[in-house]
Order: structure tokens, then sequence, then C-alpha cells
């Protein structure tokens, strides 16, 4: 790190945020796992040590009680004695005694025992004292005691010495190896919390200035491709879509602000005028008429727009329920049916019985009334203007079409009229906002559906394709 | 119409003037409350004839309050407003015991109509008669036969069901998303005149032939049928 050296304070907190990182607290906890491990594993290595040694001790011990047997055997207690004491002064960690029956001390290199030791036969660890200076026990041995026709006692054992120190070497590898294990784990949690705190620092960093309002910021990549790296590049498509948003409702408001303030003059000025002519009461009535008429109007634009904005949003989810779509489209094209009839539009229907949709009836409505609309303000000057309705099921997708025999949409315009105030320049002298077909492509998306423009070869096929309800 | 008693409960201050001083120039007397407790109260004690109710109010939202005066056992036809106006938002203002429902913004017109209806639905008795009569024109929702002056009428199902509903409000403006609503069952705003056009067809079956028309045009509202009267 290129920091200058942080104040003892600054320090403090830093290390206290290292310690409260997720990958330090890891670390610890699985530096007490291997410290347990550890501890379990070498605990059972010096156990098992011990338990081997103390085997060999004893059957050293045995062989010598079998030499010793065969030598009373032979000779009776004097050879006895003669072999002990020359065995008690060879060097090593074998130990000898012979007692009389009182527990005088005949021969052996064992001076010193725990008081009544020698009255209890068999095989025992105990303390000893090996040299005459006294009552002192500084040594331990595994020992068998006899007791030997006669009364006479005999004392065969080894001293422990050498398996103490092996104890206590494993002891201290094992003291070792434990704060070894715990030193290079807390190091190594410390080593990798701060590696992972650095990173997330300069991702706060980052995030903090986005939230300042550079909006144009983007996370770093390692270019390691791990976890903090995906979590980035998930970040960063997440503010590219809030770009898009943003810069989607920067348009629409825009759009709206430009496009309400045509008719907001023309009511304007036709109230102007109004008041300008002074006319009879008859004219001026007819004005505030009119004037409202346009309110009105605007008030549809302004609904719609509500309308679309919360079939965005995703908001108009409660309430969704089976219904039949074919039903829908019918009873729509019924409610057309006179206004065709007015405009010579001869409108046909083909519906399949039986679509069931899950979804909202009143907004499935709604965008059949928009298509149908669209179709026959735009399908009346064609030679023979027919407006077909069509339903039918494809699978698993419910499919309702309106076509008309109008000029339909050029291929390049067909995704942009789904856009709101979008008007192309043919619709420019006819009356309408240019949001029908946002709101029907709201309506589909709420529906996880698709709304799809298409050449009618004249005209305009514009086709809804829903899921299905599921059956039951 | 005769004057209504009428109660709105919105916190706009501003909006509550314009009611206030637009149904009292309709005819009407309009009570005023700022707020869904002060509201709930005034609601309980007076006899009201229709209740405005904002959705979105003070100390007492407008759906809360509808619930707590129905548990009460008030039953004052209530209209609830809401700048929320869709369609889900209709289907929990009427499940709270809403009457009816209209998004702002609206046109006063439709609200008038609206009211008007409510209030009217208010005093009729609780079971609707079989047979309507304005004028000489009779309608039978029984055997679906419709005369005027003893001639039978030949109507498509659904000319009948217009007509029906516009003479159950005879006296009444019946406004075009009325009609849409009561008559095709949906709430949306339909783009062109064809509500106008299906009311021509029907006039035409009604009117055409007969010195005094029944369906009369409201300018900037819509439609109401009575005997007598210009076109």
């Amino acid at each position: 790190m290129t920091k200058p050296p942080a104040p003892r304070e600054g320090m403090l907190a830093r290390l206290g945020t290292l310690f409260r990182t997720t990958a330090f607290k890891l670390s610890l906890a699985y530096l007490i796992v291997f410290a347990a491990f550890a501890f379990f594993a070498l605990g059972y290595v010096a156990w098992n040590a011990r338990q081997v040694l103390d085997d060999q001790i004893v059957s050293t011990i045995e062989a010598e009680i079998n030499g010793l047997s065969d030598q009373y055997a032979a000779g009776g207690i004097r050879r006895l004695v003669t072999v002990v004491e020359r065995r008690s002064r060879e060097p090593g960690a074998s130990l000898y005694l012979v007692t009389t029956p009182a527990g005088e001390h005949v021969t052996g290199n064992v001076e010193t025992l725990p008081p009544g030791l020698l009255k209890e036969p068999g095989q025992t660890e105990t303390a000893y004292g090996r040299g005459t200076d006294g009552e002192r026990l500084d040594h331990r041995a595994i020992v068998r005691i006899f007791t030997l026709p006669g009364g006479f006692r005999l004392l065969v054992g080894r001293d422990v010495e050498e398996r103490d120190r092996l104890r206590a070497v494993i002891a201290r590898a094992f003291a070792w190896s434990l704060m070894l294990v715990v030193g290079l784990g807390f190091l190594g949690g410390l080593f990798i919390a701060k590696r992972v705190l650095t990173r997330v620092d300069a991702m706060t960093d980052i995030t903090r200035a986005i939230m300042a309002g550079d909006l144009d910021g983007r996370l770093t990549l390692a270019g390691t491709g791990d976890e903090l790296d995906r979590l980035a590049q998930n970040l960063n498509a997440m503010l590219d879509r809030i770009g898009e948003l943003m810069r989607g409702l920067r348009e629409v408001s825009d759009n709206i602000a430009h496009d309400l303030k045509t008719p907001l003059t023309r009511l304007r000025n036709k109230a102007d005028e109004a008041l300008r002519r002074n006319g009879d009461p008859e004219m001026l009535r007819a004005a505030l008429e009119a004037n409202i008429e346009e309110s009105d109007n605007l008030i549809r634009v302004f609904n719609a727009l509500l309308m679309i904005a919360r079939l965005e949003a995703g908001s108009a989810r409660d309430n969704l329920a089976d219904f039949d779509a074919g039903a829908v489209a019918l009873e729509v094209a019924e409610l057309y049916e006179a206004v065709a009839e007015e405009r010579g539009v001869a409108l046909r229907t083909a519906v399949d019985p039986g679509l069931l949709l899950h979804g909202s009836r009143e907004l499935i409505g709604q965008a059949m009334a928009n298509l149908i609309d669209n179709a026959l303000k735009y399908g009346a000057g064609a030679a023979d203007p027919v407006v077909t309705v069509e339903g039918r099921r494809e699978g698993e997708t419910v499919v309702l079409a309106v076509t008309d025999r109008g000029e339909g949409i050029p291929a390049a315009d067909r995704a942009r009229v789904l856009d709101r105030f979008v008007r192309l320049e043919t619709a420019r002298s006819r009356p309408g906002f240019g949001l029908g077909l946002s709101l029907v492509n709201g309506v589909a998306r709420l529906h996880q559906g698709t709304l799809v423009l298409d050449d009618n070869g004249p005209g305009l096929r514009a086709t809804l394709r829903l899921p299905a309800a599921r059956a039951g | 119409m005769a004057e209504m008693r009428l109660l709105i409960i919105e916190d706009d201050r501003e909006a509550a003037a314009y009611l206030s001083k637009a149904f009292r120039e309709a005819g009407h007397v309009a009570d005023l409350a700022a707020d869904g407790l002060d509201g709930y109260a005034l609601a309980r004690e007076g006899a009201y004839d229709v209740l405005v109710v904002d959705r979105m109010l003070p100390k007492l939202d407008g759906l809360s309050l509808i619930r707590s005066l129905r548990e009460q056992g008030v039953e004052t036809p209530v209209l609830i407003l809401s700048a929320l106006g869709q369609v889900d938002d209709r289907v929990k203002g009427l499940r709270a015991g809403g009457d009816d429902y209209l998004p702002k913004p609206y046109a006063f017109s439709e609200l008038l109509a609206r009211i008007e209806v409510l209030s009217r639905r208010r005093g009729a008795p609780a079971a609707e008669p079989t047979t309507y009569r304005v004028g000489d024109l009779e309608l039978d929702r029984l055997s679906h036969r419709v005369t005027r002056g003893g001639q039978e009428i030949v109507l498509q199902p659904r000319e009948f069901r217009l007509l029906e509903y516009l003479m159950r409000h005879a006296g009444q403006v019946v406004t075009r998303t009325m009609l849409l609503e009561h008559v095709w069952d949906y709430h949306f705003d339909p783009q062109t005149n064809v509500i106008d056009v299906h009311v021509s067809r029907l006039r035409a079956k009604v009117d055409k032939g007969f010195e005094r028309p029944m369906i009369h045009t409201v300018r900037g509202a819509g439609y109401m049928v009575r005997a007598g009267g210009e076109a």
C-alpha cells in the first residue's frame, strides 16, 4: 500500500474493518477447525506411541523375568542374588531388587521405593530412587514384583525416562505445529481479508460516486472471473439497464412535454379566440364545449400514459384470473361493429372457442379495442376495406390477431411505433396521440407475451401471442 | 334532479373547493372533510345521499374508511376518487365497499352523472320493476319486448341492454363510460365514438317515425332518456 502512515487510531479502525470482513471470519472458522483437527491427530499419535513403548517395556521385563526364573530354578536364591548383583552393575534402563521377607535390601540397583509397594505382587508403574542419597523418588519405572518361595521378593523393572522424553518431544512438536497453524492461519486470513477488502472498498468507492450522480461510472473488473468479478459484471449490467431506463424516461417526458403542448396550445387559442370575438352567448357556449372536448382528450392521454407506466412497472399484476380471450375478442369486435359499418369496413371474425388466458380481461379487452380501433382508422381508406379479428390456439400460446388492408407500417418502423408518442408521417393527419400500440405492447408484456407487427400484404397484421392458461 | 346532500372527503383543498362549488352550481349541497377521520365522523352522523371519497387521505385512508363505515352499517353510496385509477385499483375499491370508482383526472360531468345515478339508486326500492315505462316507450325486462305507442320495436340483444340501462336511469345523464361499463362490462376508455354509434343505431329504431325523441344527447356529458323535450 502506498498510503501515508495512518495515525494509530485510523490503523485500529482499519484493522477493525478487516476483522469484520467475511473473508476473515471464514478464515478464522477454518483455522479453528484445522487446529482442532491437528490437536486430535497429534494427540492420537502421542497416545499410540506411548502405548507401543509401554508394550515394548513390558515385553523386555517379561524376557528378563524368564531369564531370572531359569537361574532361580537352576541355583536357588543364592544363584539369583549373584545374577541380579551382576546385572545391576551393567549400564542400562533395567532395574532389579531382591529383598528379604522383612523387606531389607539384599541386592539390586533400586534403593528407594514408595513404602508398602513390595507387599503387593504384580505389575505397576511407580516412582523410585536410584542413588543412596536418601529418600528421593526422582525416577519413574514400570516394575513387576514377585514373592519367591521362602518370602524373598524379587522386583524386575525398566526405567521409563526414555518414554517420557519422547512424550516431551511430541508435546513440543505439538505446541509448535499448533502455533504455526494458528499463526499462519491468522495471517492468511488477514491477507485474504485485506485483498478482498481492498477490492470491495474500490467497488464501494465507485458505487458511491455513481450514487452521487456519476451514472456513467462502471466497476472495474480484475479479470480473474471470480465471484467478485461476476458481481461487478452484474452490477455493471444493472447500471446499464438503469441508464437505459433513465434515458427512456427522459425521452418519454420530453415527448410528453412536446406532444401535450400542441393540444394545450390549441385549447388556449380556442378560448382566446372566443374571448376576442366577444360574440353572442351561443358562440361562447360552443367554444367552451369544444374546449371541454379537447380537455377530455387530454385527460384520455394522461390516463393512457398512467396505464402504460403502470403496465411497464408490472404493478397491475394483482387481480389476474382465468378468462376466455376469444370471448373478449368477439365482444370487443361486436363493440366496434357499428363503427365499422358506419365507415364502410367489413369487420370479420374468426375466433376459436375456449381460448383460456390467465390475466386481466379488462386489459386484453382494452388491447383488442386499441388494435381494432387502429385497424378501422387506417384500414378504412382501402379499396376493399376488410378488418379481421382472429383468435386461435397454437400449442401453449393463445394467438389474437387483428388485420387490415390499409397502408400498413414499413418494416423499418415496426419496432419504433411501439414507443410512446411515435406517430408515422402518414398518421399525422389522423386523430390520436401515438399511445395505442404502446399500451397494447405493455399489456402483452404484462401477460408475458408479445405484440408482433407484420405485413398483411397489403395492410397491417397485429398479432398478440400470449401464453395460454395452464389447465386445472 | 332533486337536491342532493353530498360529503366530499378530499385532502386537496383546491380540488375539494372546486368540487363543492361545481356541485352547488348543479343544485346540490356538499360538505367537505379534509382527512379520513373527520370524513368518517361526518359520514356516520350526517344523512348524506352520496359520499365522494378520495383514496389517499391523511389519518385514515379511503378504503379503510369505507370498510369501517360498512362495518358500522352505514350504507350510504360511495364513489371513490383515485389518482391510481386503474383496473386493479377499481377492484380493490369496490371490494372495500365502494359503489363506483372514478380515476383522476376526470371530467366533472362524468362525476356528476355517476353521483346522480348513485343517489337515485339509494332512493329506489330494493327490487327493480320488471317493466320500465318512459312516456309511450315501454320495456319489458322479462319478455325482452320493447314497444312504443303499442308498436313493437325489434332490438338486438345488445341494443336491448343499452335501452334497458338508459331507461333504468331515465331522467339522468348517463355517460359513455357508464354505458360501456354496464352494457359491455368493460372499464376502459373507448378511443373513438363507438358508444355514440351504438346509441344512434338504437335511436334510429326507437325514435324514428315519432315526433318526440326519447333518447337525448347531453353535450359534453352523455345521453339521457326522457319523455318530451327537444332532441
